[in-house]
């Protein structure tokens, strides 16, 4: 049967617990679930907001290809990505990723590739927001979001 | 000259101070890294935007690319910093 694939790219929240039923409601053949959220963080009091810029039309179709290449190199029975563009306060989610399959190796490792191809070639970008009321600076890329995405070109 | 739609992202467009403009790029820029290099001589923003080549990427009509791709037929060029959604 076809994987389900749902992918959003959106302002609004979204419910972590409805997009895994929804997974674990895809039939007899789902033994695993993962899910992946990960939200905004205060960095100790020091930032008041997260706020999320994207380049619409090419966020979609981006997420689109690495959803594709995720169920060819998996057996998956689904996969949901939801990343939200924005304003986001500490505690709100940013980005989900859920995989559902027959076993949990293909789910985790699905996840995974999915979060580390989402932070290297998704077009978001995040701008802090200081609690102190100042502009705050553009978050700079990690050299090792870059090697954890490389990971996945050396074996297939 | 060809016309071409630029669309600039994050620290890119606060550099520049525009979010997209038409351009008109003359016919001897035929890659990513030229338009990056003709950019840069169009005033101060521009040469501030693209001061590091090397860091800013690309992106013709939604699809990455390299610096050497070639913008022949594109209908939309992006550029922006490296990426930090997710």
């Amino acid at each position: 049967m076809e994987p389900r694939i749902v992918f959003h790219v959106q302002a609004e929240p979204f419910d972590v617990a409805k997009e895994i039923d929804a997974l674990a409601g895809l039939g007899d053949d789902v033994g695993a679930v993962t899910s992946f959220t990960g939200y905004c963080r205060s960095e100790g009091g020091y930032l008041l907001a997260l706020e999320l810029e994207h380049y619409p039309g090419m966020a979609e179709e981006e997420i689109g290809r690495v959803v594709q290449e995720a169920v060819t190199r998996w057996p998956l029975n689904g996969l949901t990505v939801i990343h939200r563009f924005g304003m986001m306060r500490p505690g709100d989610g940013i980005v989900l990723v859920a995989t559902a399959s027959s076993h949990r190796l293909a789910a985790f490792e699905a996840a995974e590739f999915l979060m580390d191809y989402l932070k290297t070639r998704a077009p978001f970008w995040k701008k802090e927001h200081r609690a102190d009321g100042s502009s705050g600076e553009w978050v700079e890329a990690k050299e090792l979001d870059d090697k954890a995405a490389s990971r996945w070109q050396s074996r297939s | 000259m060809t016309e071409i739609k630029l669309i600039y992202f994050a620290w890119v467009r606060e550099r520049i101070g525009l979010a997209e403009e038409r351009v008109d790029v003359p016919a001897s820029v035929t890659t990513v890294a030229e338009l990056a290099a003709w950019l840069q001589l169009r005033g101060e923003e521009y040469a501030y935007a693209f001061e590091n080549p090397a860091i800013v990427r690309a992106a013709i009509d939604r699809k990455h690319v390299k610096p050497d791709a070639l913008i022949a037929g594109a209908q939309e060029i992006a550029f922006f910093p490296p990426m930090t959604g997710g």
